[in-house]
């Protein structure tokens, strides 16, 4: 079943158009990567989603119902998380009061502070810190848990690597599966393209704030991803980045 | 005996000044929001508590159960329909926006009430007091209004710290944006801020209208020693905004003290110098958080 449907979306910042007639069906279940160059569009994408950036023309259905018009704060309600570029957990907060603040809109699931915490034990002992205090890798932990702290049908995740050691990467692709295996579709926005293509069963290519390719991972050629990240000929691509 | 006197004084003095101060510093706490009407909008509360006396006959006291409401409705609905939209990163639509309001005020009670000075009356309780030494008398009315704005400062205190709203309140003073994609909707929660800060100040308005006479016009300098006593505690900080009004009436008592030699001017002199210090030498305040 398709769980989210874009079609035709414009997007961007004042003068600045950042997306141009997007196309993209999100399955539910599925892990979806959003792969491209700095500045194709993918945050602002993600932010489209969430409502942090207005919709100019097109239509995003998810579950259904056209939700371009909601505002920001009700989309978490129908179950759309998004865990933003750089964490921007509540400084002032504690670890403990940040996942608590995900679950504001009350919506009913499996997620709460127990089975968060199944999923990322390590931020356990630092229930009670302020958030600002965490390591980079702890906060992105908190981060991704207070994004299910809300139950959502459809997690967002922006750039989780971004600024973080290898193997704490790694560790937080890790929990990527108990996810997926909580029922949550995963659109996820990522640089590194071999991280992208490990985890996800589908990859949309960005380019420009366009799509430039799309396709399962096993059936596209690293070439083509190559060229359609770079925006090079078909085929020009023979050394793959990242 | 005499310094003695004059501190305890203040600390009462500094119980007004801070019941003053709390809506002024929640609404910049949570919401960086500058309320230049909100001297004025004290001494709107205890002209609306006047008529609430006299029409229903109640003592001003109770009448806080019909002036508390009605101002926590209106700062309510004034969020919504007009404050909401000067909330940007520059302050100065909000300064705008309240000085006009605050001129709105001054000049709506001048045309309802009359320039003439009014009080509340209490009864005898005014001028009763509980005698300590021989040189020391706490007076009923001060001794009310410092235990209340213990009282409210502490149940804010509370409602920050430990209930759902205080957090969201929290989370949305550190990041709005971020704040709406957990399922805040900060405009609202702005609005329930400001109808906390219109209730507080109506009950430092009622408590100035029980101790001393007032007119349409005295809101401005009611602000003034707010916002002092906000800068010397610190900015949006709740037991800051205490230690800053008890400081502060502490200086004015303490000042007060060199009348014969410097004249009338001396109380508030010293707490306007104790002000300029904290804010050369302290900025964020003396519990402020980091300054931002």
């Amino acid at each position: 079943m398709t769980l989210l449907e874009v079609r035709g979306l414009d997007a961007g910042y004042g003068d600045f158009q950042a997306l141009f007639g997007i196309d993209v069906d999100v399955a539910e279940g599925e892990t979806l990567a959003m792969i491209g160059a700095n500045g194709a569009g993918k945050t602002t994408f993600l932010r489209v989603l969430a409502g942090q950036v207005p919709t100019r023309a097109g239509s995003i259905v998810f579950d259904g119902a056209d939700i371009a018009r909601v505002k920001a704060h009700r989309r978490v309600g129908l179950g759309i998380a998004l865990v933003p570029e750089g964490r921007k957990l509540f400084g002032s907060l504690t670890v403990r009061e940040n996942l608590f603040i995900g679950a504001h809109a009350g919506r009913p699931g499996r997620w709460n502070l127990d089975t968060v915490l199944d999923v990322f034990p390590l931020i356990r002992p630092l229930l009670d810190r302020p958030s600002h205090v965490l390591s980079g890798g702890e906060q992105q932990s908190v981060a991704i848990g207070r994004a299910l702290m809300s139950n959502p049908r459809m997690v967002l995740l922006d750039e989780v690597s971004l600024g973080l050691a290898p193997v704490v990467v790694k560790s937080l692709y890790e929990a990527l599966p108990a996810l997926s295996e909580g029922g949550a579709t995963v659109l996820l926005v990522e640089q590194d393209i071999g991280q992208a293509l490990e985890v996800a069963s589908r990859v949309v290519c960005l380019l420009e704030g366009r799509v430039s390719l799309e396709g399962r991972p096993a059936e596209l050629a690293r070439s083509d991803i190559t060229a359609a990240y770079f925006g090079l000929p078909a085929g020009a691509g023979a050394e793959g980045p990242g | 005996m005499e310094w003695l006197n004059a501190i305890v004084q203040g600390i009462l003095l500094g119980g007004l000044f801070a019941l003053f101060a709390t809506g002024l510093s929640l609404a910049f706490g949570v919401m960086r929001f500058v309320n230049l009407a909100h001297g004025d909008l004290a001494i709107l509360g205890a002209f609306v508590a006047v008529s609430v006396t006299t029409a229903l006959g109640l003592n001003p006291f109770v009448s806080l159960v019909v002036v508390v409401p009605v101002m926590l409705a209106a700062g309510y609905a004034l969020q919504l329909g007009a404050f909401n939209f000067t909330i940007s990163p520059d302050p100065l639509p909000s300064i705008l926006v309240t000085f006009g309001l605050g001129v709105v005020i001054q000049n709506a009670l001048l045309q309802t009430y009359s320039a003439d000075s009014r009080g509340l009356d209490v009864g005898s309780i005014e001028i009763e007091s509980i005698k300590i030494t021989d040189a020391i008398a706490v007076g009923w009315i001060p001794l009310i209004t410092l235990v209340v704005a213990v009282a409210v400062l502490g149940a804010l205190q509370l409602m920050l710290s430990r209930t759902a709203l205080g957090r969201a309140f929290r989370a949305v003073s550190d990041d709005p944006a971020t704040a709406r994609l957990m399922g805040i909707n900060d405009r609202n929660l702005y609005a329930v801020a400001m109808g906390i800060a219109f209730a507080t100040v109506a009950i430092a308005g009622v408590f100035l209208g029980i101790r001393q006479s007032f007119g349409p016009l005295d809101g401005p300098a009611q602000l003034l020693y707010a916002f002092e006593a906000v800068v010397i505690g610190g900015l949006g900080s709740v037991w800051g905004t205490l230690v800053g009004g008890l400081l502060l009436g502490v200086a004015h008592t303490v000042g007060g003290q060199f009348e014969v030699s410097f004249g009338y001017g001396s109380g508030p002199l010293l707490g306007h110098i104790v002000f300029l210090v904290v804010l050369a030498t302290k900025p964020s305040g003396l519990l402020g958080r980091r300054a931002e």
